[in-house]
């Protein structure tokens, strides 16, 4: 699956993992928590390697959450739910109390403490597994192609959800994904291409490749096609752009230049 | 075949206090051979509407009509098995409901059901089997030791086998990668024009809706909210938004044109290259005058 792949993500930073399916993208999640071990090769997780020993050490920093909402659940109420990390790791109950409260408050669900789990949507359930992780105060949060069951609106509450965690607690955030608007909001991407590291850089940067990245089965951005297209017609598109302002401006300057 | 609701609504648990109006007066008209997208959020009534087309439910109240076929509260067709042969339903996670030891009898059990005899089931999966994308070797494989990707085109060709005139489609590309949900696109793009089906999409893509579909009927809280041709209803944008849903980018980039350069492209679903051109067009255009 995985073939010679190295790379680093820093402490504070959002990175987009994408990747055809069968690329190894969800194997990098689950050899960053210990659900796997390498074969060959190191990973180390602040500083520590992971492996049988370390563990349970590692998950205290590293939080999943997982494609499927149905499958997250094991509470018969959300605080429950949330509950249920922390009595695995022997926290006690006053603190328990306190970080049910100021983690469903950082995913937007303060009002649904008692509600049941199947009574909430896909969205509000994926925000309560992201809440269930943050109790545990990790380090790393990765979240493994978390959007991909929801509709249009519980993508956008998690990814919401998502990025003022990241701001209140300075997280690493690995974003593995098919989603191009996820992949516009990481720092950096990391693409996977049949089990091997295919490139590594800025958004921007990685959508310049548009043919390329067609080519081993990724989509690019309506705007980055747009832009190709608007060159070959030849209007002069000078830079790369990511979004529609961007390319309004980029229309606007070759428009008073025409 | 066509079909047509008419005043239908549909109430999960009634008469408990739990019951619940998943479909409220809703009525429209699917013409035979048409390739309707149905859109609109969890919870606006899709999974209910799709579940009457082959008698899964019937309605509490109107009457849904699917060719000469008719479901009422108290009235189904006597020869509900009929009904169900002619109207394939692609539901959404299909390969979940895989369970044969081999692939060619995953595909074969529908068929063999409605008592097609088994000549006609070999050479239809040989025919199928290239349409969706399989190959021969696969058939004698387990289909648990294929992707998710190859497991969901073996669930559809389960029920392709059948030969339906109908083929409704629940989220049919979710969870596969960009490659895989155009690939699956094309191919129901391709069995629709080749088989002549009447295909039904329910889907939250917007760019599949304006890309494959010819009607596009929008959900809200089970009625309908807004029913047309995909570049009449996908390009109005307030009204889109304000039942929280998706505009296709293209919409919103010529939106988003028209406010920044006071120059208006009107939506006619073209190509992103004729999009391109135009704008030069309307560029060069405006020089002309200043």
């Amino acid at each position: 699956m995985l073939k010679n792949c190295s790379f680093s993500i820093h402490e504070n930073e959002a990175v987009a993992i994408i990747g055809h399916n069968g690329s190894g993208k969800s194997t990098i999640a689950k050899l960053m928590n210990g659900l796997l071990f390498p074969q060959e090769g190191e990973i180390l997780i602040n500083g520590q390697p992971v492996n049988a020993e370390t563990v349970w050490d590692i998950r205290k920093d590293v939080g999943m959450v997982f494609q499927n909402p149905d499958n997250q659940f094991v509470g018969t109420t959300v605080q429950d739910d949330i509950a249920f990390g922390m009595e695995n790791r022997g926290i006690p109950r006053d603190e328990m109390v306190k970080r049910i409260a100021q983690t469903l408050d950082a995913v937007g669900m303060q009002d649904y403490r008692l509600t049941e789990p199947h009574k909430l949507s896909g969205g509000q359930k994926q925000r309560v597994a992201i809440a269930s992780v943050l109790a545990i105060f990790p380090k790393v949060l990765i979240l493994d192609e978390a959007t991909a069951m929801l509709d249009p609106k519980g993508r956008k509450e998690i990814m919401n959800t998502v990025t003022m965690v990241q701001e209140q607690r300075h997280l690493s955030l690995i974003t593995i994904t098919h989603d191009l608007q996820e992949v516009v909001q990481a720092e950096r991407v990391i693409v996977m291409n049949k089990g091997k590291v295919w490139d590594e850089a800025t958004p921007r940067g990685i959508f310049a490749r548009k043919g390329e990245l067609r080519s081993i089965g990724l989509d690019v951005p309506f705007v980055a096609i747009l832009s190709e297209e608007l060159r070959k017609a030849g209007v002069p598109i000078m830079n790369e752009v990511l979004d529609q302002d961007e390319l309004l401006e980029e229309l606007w300057t070759s428009h008073s230049t025409m | 075949m066509d079909i047509t609701f008419n005043h239908v609504s549909y109430i999960y648990q009634a008469n408990t206090p739990f019951a619940h109006k998943a479909i409220d007066d809703l009525s429209f008209h699917i013409p035979s051979g048409s390739f309707t997208a149905v859109v609109g959020h969890t919870g606006s009534g899709k999974s209910t509407l799709i579940q009457h087309l082959n008698g899964l439910i019937r309605p509490s109240d109107g009457e849904v009509s699917i060719g000469d076929y008719r479901l009422t509260n108290n009235a189904k067709p006597a020869d509900m098995k009929e009904l169900r042969s002619r109207v394939g339903v692609v539901f959404q996670y299909p390969e979940h409901q895989l369970f044969e030891e081999t692939v060619k009898k995953d595909i074969a059990f529908g068929p063999e059901n409605f008592g097609v005899a088994s000549e006609e089931i070999d050479k239809r999966i040989s025919r199928i089997t290239a349409d969706v994308g399989l190959n021969e070797e696969q058939l004698e494989r387990s289909p648990f030791d294929l992707s998710g990707g190859q497991m969901r085109r073996v669930a559809i060709a389960g029920v392709l086998a059948v030969q339906p005139e109908v083929l409704v489609l629940d989220e049919p590309t979710a969870g596969l990668d960009p490659r895989g949900q155009h690939e699956m696109m094309e191919m129901f793009h391709n069995l629709h024009e080749q088989q002549r089906l009447t295909t039904i999409l329910v889907t939250h893509s917007m760019e599949d809706a304006v890309r494959y579909a010819d009607h596009v009927i929008i959900l809200n809280n089970g009625t309908k909210y807004m029913e047309g041709k995909p570049e009449d209803v996908l390009s109005r944008k307030e009204a889109l938004q304000r039942v929280q849903l998706d505009v296709p980018e293209m919409v919103q980039f010529l939106d988003a044109f028209e406010k920044k350069f006071g120059k208006k492209i009107p939506f006619r679903r073209q190509s992103a290259a004729a999009i391109a051109s135009e704008i030069r067009d309307r560029l060069r255009e405006g020089d002309r005058y200043e």
